[in-house]
């Protein structure tokens, strides 16, 4: 009573299939469909409506605008500080030496100012980008569901206070807190050069260690956020492919997860070291001034160049020693552009997981 | 080796949603047995079952036995993890790791096991590659990512991946749905050299496969919808497709429904 109905389906299976010899049966049954005779060929042009155009023309206007902008502040600050660069009296960029308040003596260089800005902005990193990495595997792999989404949202409240509420918190907080550790690192480890005794008062906390800890839970959010994104779109084929081999929690992270989010990782972690550098008001209200120089320890004290151009507001005055603290801002600005490129070169080299 | 599983009343569950009932059923070694059914009558759902990757998904729950070789891998002194090592699976897409190699795509198995011999990894690979019918296409480009291959090539890596840890029972789930008639012959082939030494079950949507490849078809079927799907019936797969004992078998495979 099959039979008519397999003569009607031939691509359905009537066949018992127990004929093995005839292989070539089901081939041929999913031979390829003939080809359609292709739809008369026009060579009218494509349609375009009014709308077409309209959105054309914002979406390239909004990609100019960028440009013309980023370009216009690059022009603005190269303007601004080639005078004063001009009347510098010591080499821009090797002195250690910044006096400005002598408009017709300007003596400024930006060396002290980049290694600190520099350090501060890798402390920060070297805290954040662990803690960071933790909470989003622990928010996307590891924490129950119900938990995930208010722990989430408090980090993310994290990226909401403002930095001057951070800076008045690393000074009359966590600078105390820190005092008896930095103390010990000192005295034991202060052979190391960056743990040796550094160019300010440590009881007040005015170092660049605590100065890198404020800023490293300022970008905590942000590295984590982006983290967290990226990591919850691992392909679910591939973790089940992971768990179906037997892998435990930590392995599926490790085949799957950690690969797969490396990119978005690392990409996170160049945001968040780019706000390091530029973070201005929590480092000026906590770095101590120094009396000497930057000698790379960490209980040194100093400038940032985002502190440093925000509290010179009284030497504005005059163009010429605003000019120099321009030049420093344009500093900032290639140092800036400079980490994304590279941050852009390290996700492009990691591709490979599509 | 190839070891016998015996599904024992089985019942399992998405959060209250009652997804498959009372499924017995007995599975032979060295033997292919096919799950075919309509979309949604819980046949990959009993194969996800059977090496404990069902319960991965939230809120699901398992009641009853599943029984490898007489042991019950669901008492709760049995690890899963451990289950997914002797219980090897092949999934509807090819997924090998992207960012390995292919050698290291087909020893991952292993490398999790914790073995570290790299000889023995790579004695492992070419045996795994060649039992997969993929050695000749991809020997001098071991070192290559196993995105890089095509698409059958890619499931057949996926096979020797799941082969290389030597598993007591091989399941796939719809492994040529995503693959063009060439690629799936050549899956078909392989299942047919594999049943020399694994325990295989295959879902399949296509019932000429079912026919082809398997021993034993197992019937699935939905009474109605957010109803559980039921084991309808099991049998010799040529009795299924030329005298089934039910009805609602024998219209399915003559296409009248589903």
């Amino acid at each position: 009573m099959n039979d008519p109905v397999v003569a009607k389906r031939p691509a359905g299976s009537g066949d018992t299939g127990a004929e093995r010899g005839v292989a070539a049966a089901p081939t041929a049954s999913e031979a390829p469909i003939p080809p359609t005779p292709e739809a008369p060929v026009t060579t009218k042009a494509p349609h375009v409506r009014p709308g077409d155009r309209i959105f054309r023309g914002l979406a390239t206007g909004s990609g100019v605008f960028i440009v013309v902008l980023i370009g216009a502040i690059g022009l603005f600050l190269i303007l601004q500080a080639i005078p004063s660069l001009g009347l510098d009296n010591v080499n821009f960029l090797t002195s250690r030496e910044w006096n400005t308040t002598d408009p017709t003596n300007l003596r400024f260089g930006i060396l002290d100012l980049t290694l600190v800005t520099v350090v501060v902005a890798l402390v920060a990193l070297l805290i954040a980008m662990p803690i960071a990495l933790g909470i989003a595997l622990f928010l996307t792999q590891y924490a129950p569901r119900r938990l995930a989404r208010p722990f989430a949202y408090v980090i993310d409240l994290l990226a909401a206070v403002p930095s001057i509420v951070f800076g008045l918190w690393g000074l009359f907080v966590l600078g105390p807190v820190l005092f008896p550790f930095s103390e010990w690192l000192i005295a034991n480890l202060g052979w190391i050069p960056i743990f040796a005794k550094g160019n300010v008062n440590v009881q007040l906390g005015g170092t660049i260690f605590t100065a890198g800890i404020v800023v490293a839970v300022m970008i905590l959010p942000i590295i984590t956020a982006v983290s967290r994104e990226v990591f919850e779109r691992t392909p679910t084929m591939h973790v089940e492919g992971a768990i179906a081999l037997g892998a435990t929690k930590w392995e599926v992270v490790r085949t799957t997860v950690l690969p797969f989010g490396k990119a978005g990782y690392v990409s996170a972690s160049m945001l968040g070291l780019g706000r390091a550098l530029g973070e201005t008001i929590a480092v000026a209200i906590i770095l101590s001034t120094a009396t000497s120089s930057f000698g790379w320890s960490l209980f040194d004290g100093g400038s940032t160049f985002a502190s440093k151009i925000a509290l010179a507001a009284p030497e504005f005055n005059d163009a010429r020693s605003a000019g120099a603290y321009i030049a420093a801002g344009l500093v900032l600005f290639v140092l800036t552009f400079v980490v994304n490129a590279i941050a852009r070169s390290i996700v492009a080299g990691h591709k490979e997981y599509e | 080796m190839a070891k016998r599983l015996d599904i024992k009343d089985l019942n399992l569950f998405y959060g209250k949603f009652h997804a498959v009932e009372n499924v017995s059923l007995a599975v032979p070694p060295k033997n292919v047995t096919a799950f075919i059914g309509p979309s949604g009558c819980g046949k990959s759902t009993v194969l996800r079952s059977l090496n404990r990757m069902h319960e991965v998904a939230p809120g699901a729950r398992v009641e009853g036995k599943v029984l490898l070789d007489g042991e019950d891998i669901y008492t709760s002194t049995v690890d899963p993890v451990e289950v997914r090592r002797t219980i090897g699976m092949v999934f509807q897409r090819p997924n090998p790791f992207p960012t390995m190699s292919i050698r290291d795509n087909v020893v991952a198995g292993l490398r999790l096991a914790g073995l570290k011999d790299k000889k023995k990894l790579d004695e492992v690979a070419e045996r795994s590659l060649r039992g997969a019918n993929l050695w000749n296409e991809v020997k001098d480009r071991l070192d290559k990512p196993g995105g890089g291959l095509s698409g059958g090539q890619q499931q057949r890596l996926c096979i020797a991946r799941a082969i290389a840890v030597q598993p007591d029972v091989l399941l796939m789930d719809e492994p040529c749905s995503a693959l063009d008639p060439i690629s799936t012959l050549a899956i078909e082939d392989l299942i047919t050299e594999l049943k020399k030494e694994y325990t295989i079950v295959i879902v399949t949507h296509n019932m000429q496969q079912a026919a082809r490849v398997s021993d034993q078809t197992a019937f699935f079927n939905l009474l109605g919808v957010g109803q559980p799907g039921q084991l309808i019936e099991v049998d010799d797969t040529e009795k299924i497709f030329s005298n089934p004992s039910q009805k609602a078998t024998e219209d399915y495979i003559s296409g009248r429904f589903g």
